[in-house]
């Protein structure tokens, strides 16, 4: 064992032998966030900026944060040399053009941006969209990895929403914006291919659903995929037949679109998303969950399906939060 | 060395034993009604993580145990929503169920109950 240099917050520092990289940290009053020092309450998660980090450090994160090299400073005796990060990096922006606008339905757009810098992103993630005066907001990627210079949005218009009604409204092919790196969690990664996948989504949600059924067709994942896209009614809905037709194409995918409120019609089912996935699946264990859209639903769906059985590490969660007013 | 040498947590089974009853564990307490609604607002994932704390301590394992945490953590739901002794009596009772369904021997399960008993008046901010 021997001495490690660990950048850190611009500094240097030194762990030493036989001394955990939160000891180091704490013993030059780098400002750290620790609880239980045993790799229990992942308090003290950090990430690595030079490579994986020791296997042992990242004992119990869910794969996708392994995957980005998050690890436990509590947990980590170094090996070499690392440079980490403690608070969340700097946002990089890139600048887009875009090069579609259509409607998905009476409240939803679809935008297609083409990027001058290729993006390297993971189906279901989001950026941020910054217009020229500095205004920002969150939007899934709703398509898959193929199309890395390319990324499309699903934005729905909120009543009193600045960014959604501009972009409605004003925003046109050919105008430019900036996009931010992908940031987020809730992904699919080829890996497991065997697990079967559920995902439910309400209203807009179903962009980063859709991206990542696509990518995980695309990888032959091996195991069943299903996906229950709702809303309160028929007119929240869209892409019902583009997703049908996937349905008839693929064996393993399965769809089912629902509403919560007046009359379902043939091949809808009437019921909230998550309450009829819930249904048609009573058991989860082993399952892989992707869960997209109203706050609520996110948070009620993550009791059910770890209730039904599926770990909590295997449960991918994106609430969309909102600056304004409502959303169904 | 003779098995009696062994630490409780040893006995047990250590980290992996830990792992394999937080679920179980947090299934358990969500489903039951007596005290699932202290848990409605709070996020799954960190809860787990605190449950893992909470089972290691009980386990007998290695920790940072602090009765000033633990009633400080507490206190909003003494306060607000009325937690009492019924409710820890009933987290108690599905550790122990918990425990027998990972076919752990009674006399094993006696001494983490005892554990736990011995948080009850930090939990209960008295």
């Amino acid at each position: 064992m021997s001495m490690h240099k660990i950048s850190v917050n611009d500094r240097d520092i030194i762990c030493e032998s036989g001394e955990t990289v939160l000891d180091a940290c704490l013993r030059e009053n780098i400002d750290i966030p620790y609880g239980c020092r045993q790799g229990a309450c992942q308090s003290c998660m950090v990430r690595s900026l030079q490579g994986p980090p020791p296997l042992a450090a990242q004992d119990g994160l869910k794969e996708v944060l392994r995957h980005q090299h998050h690890f436990l400073a509590c947990l980590c005796y170094p090996q070499q040399d690392m440079a980490i990060s403690i608070s969340s990096p700097t946002e990089f922006f890139t600048e887009a053009t875009v090069i579609e606008k259509s409607l998905l339905n009476a409240e939803t757009v679809q935008l297609t941006l083409q990027c001058k810098e290729t993006m390297d992103y993971y189906a279901g993630q989001f950026v941020n969209l910054k217009r020229a005066d500095g205004l920002t907001r969150s939007y899934s990627i709703a398509n898959n990895r193929l199309h890395a210079n390319k990324l499309s949005f699903h934005i729905r218009r909120l009543a009193g929403g600045r960014f959604s009604e501009w972009a409605h409204q004003e925003l046109n092919v050919g105008d430019k914006l900036e996009v931010s790196d992908p940031q987020g969690l809730c992904y699919y990664l080829p890996t497991s291919q065997e697990n079967n996948l559920l995902l439910i989504g309400t209203g807009s949600g179903l962009a980063p659903l859709a991206g990542i059924v696509s990518e995980a067709l695309h990888h032959g994942h091996k195991g069943a995929i299903h996906l229950f896209h709702g809303s309160r009614e028929m007119d929240g809905l869209y892409w019902i037949e583009e997703m049908q037709e996937l349905a008839s194409q693929y064996a393993n995918f399965h769809y089912t679109a629902c509403v919560s409120r007046g009359d379902a019609p043939d091949g809808v089912v009437r019921g909230r998303a998550n309450d009829v996935a819930m249904t048609l699946l009573p058991s989860l264990k082993g399952w892989r969950l992707y869960l997209c859209g109203h706050p609520d639903m996110v948070h009620q769906t993550k009791r059910q399906a770890f209730l039904h059985g599926a770990a909590l590490q295997d449960i991918h969660a994106d609430a969309f939060h909102v600056a304004s007013a409502t959303l169904d | 060395m003779s098995e009696t040498t062994a630490t409780l947590y040893e006995q047990l089974g250590g980290e992996a034993a830990v792992n394999a009853a937080v679920d179980i564990f947090y299934r358990k307490v969500l489903s039951d009604h007596r005290i699932n609604r202290f848990f409605d607002n709070t996020d799954m994932d960190k809860q787990a993580a605190k449950q893992k704390s909470f089972l290691t301590m009980a386990f007998g394992g290695p920790n940072n145990y602090s009765g000033a945490d633990m009633r400080q953590a507490h206190a909003h739901l003494v306060k607000k929503l009325g937690l009492d002794d019924t409710h820890f009596d009933a987290v108690v009772e599905n550790l122990a169920a918990t425990l027998q369904e990972l076919n752990v021997p009674q006399n094993l399960i006696n001494q983490v109950a005892a554990i736990a008993e011995s948080t009850r008046n930090d939990v209960l901010d008295r």
